[in-house]
């Protein structure tokens, strides 16, 4: 028996597990048809060559941070016609190079995709209880948010 | 009024606990009277607390500022400024 395909318009997926960037954005992209741009936003663990870090760990508040990306997906999706956004966070302790969150955007045109994924990164970095702490040889501190993130997303206002 | 609070990131580790309840009071109206009630019986809770403006507030798991009041307030959520993506 075939499942027929649900198209989700919006996604939010909250994880501990690594995933493959590529096959989301491979599963995101099947049956576009009537839509002609889709923008995958990758963030990746990072280790500054000035204070490399041994690993990171996201800590999370799960309800919240699921109405809160739900909420901003939904906005992008009516601000900027979008026909589909996914989110994928995760939480947990990772390492330099693994992906830490995903999202991509579907849009019959590319500037509304590519706003939409800006839009939901923007609100993402400064409005989802997410919070980091990166464990370096010297051992272990929480991540300061920054007022640039914060500039970023007031300038959509 | 039986409330729980929740409490993340470096906010949980100096107080050491991640939740608890709490039955405020009927003069404790918004959440900043609920903090400023806490301070006052509970030291490690008014040094965590000292800076208001490093802490943000949830309640019923929306985001919203300190005058907010509590009325049918089941879960307040305090924690720093999010760090995501």
């Amino acid at each position: 028996m075939t499942i027929p395909k649900v198209d989700m318009p919006i996604i939010v997926r909250l994880q501990r597990e690594k995933f493959d960037p590529g096959n989301e954005s491979n599963q995101f992209l099947s049956g576009a048809i009537s839509d002609g741009a889709a923008v995958t936003f990758t963030g990746i663990v990072r280790s500054p060559k000035t204070n490399p870090i041994i690993s990171m760990t996201l800590e999370h508040y799960p309800e919240l941070a699921q109405s809160q990306l739900e909420g901003f997906a939904t906005q992008a999706t009516n601000r900027f016609n979008l026909s589909k956004a996914t989110i994928i966070h995760r939480y947990g302790e990772m390492v330099p190079g693994e992906p830490i969150v995903q999202v991509m955007t579907l849009s019959p045109h590319r500037k509304d995709a590519f706003e939409g994924a800006q839009f939901i990164m923007d609100f993402l970095k400064t409005d989802a209880p997410f919070w980091k702490k990166e464990k370096t040889v010297n051992g272990q501190s929480w991540v300061e948010a920054k007022d640039i993130d914060e500039k970023a997303k007031q300038s959509w206002q | 009024m039986n409330i729980k609070i929740l409490y993340f990131a470096w906010l949980r580790e100096r107080l050491n606990r991640g939740e608890e309840e709490v039955s405020p009071p009927s003069s404790v109206k918004t959440i900043a009277d609920l903090i400023e009630w806490k301070s006052q019986t509970d030291e490690g809770f008014a040094l965590a607390f000292a800076k208001r403006s490093l802490i943000k507030s949830a309640l019923n798991e929306n985001i919203v500022s300190h005058d907010t009041p509590l009325d049918d307030a089941k879960i307040i959520a305090f924690f720093p400024p999010m760090t995501g993506g």
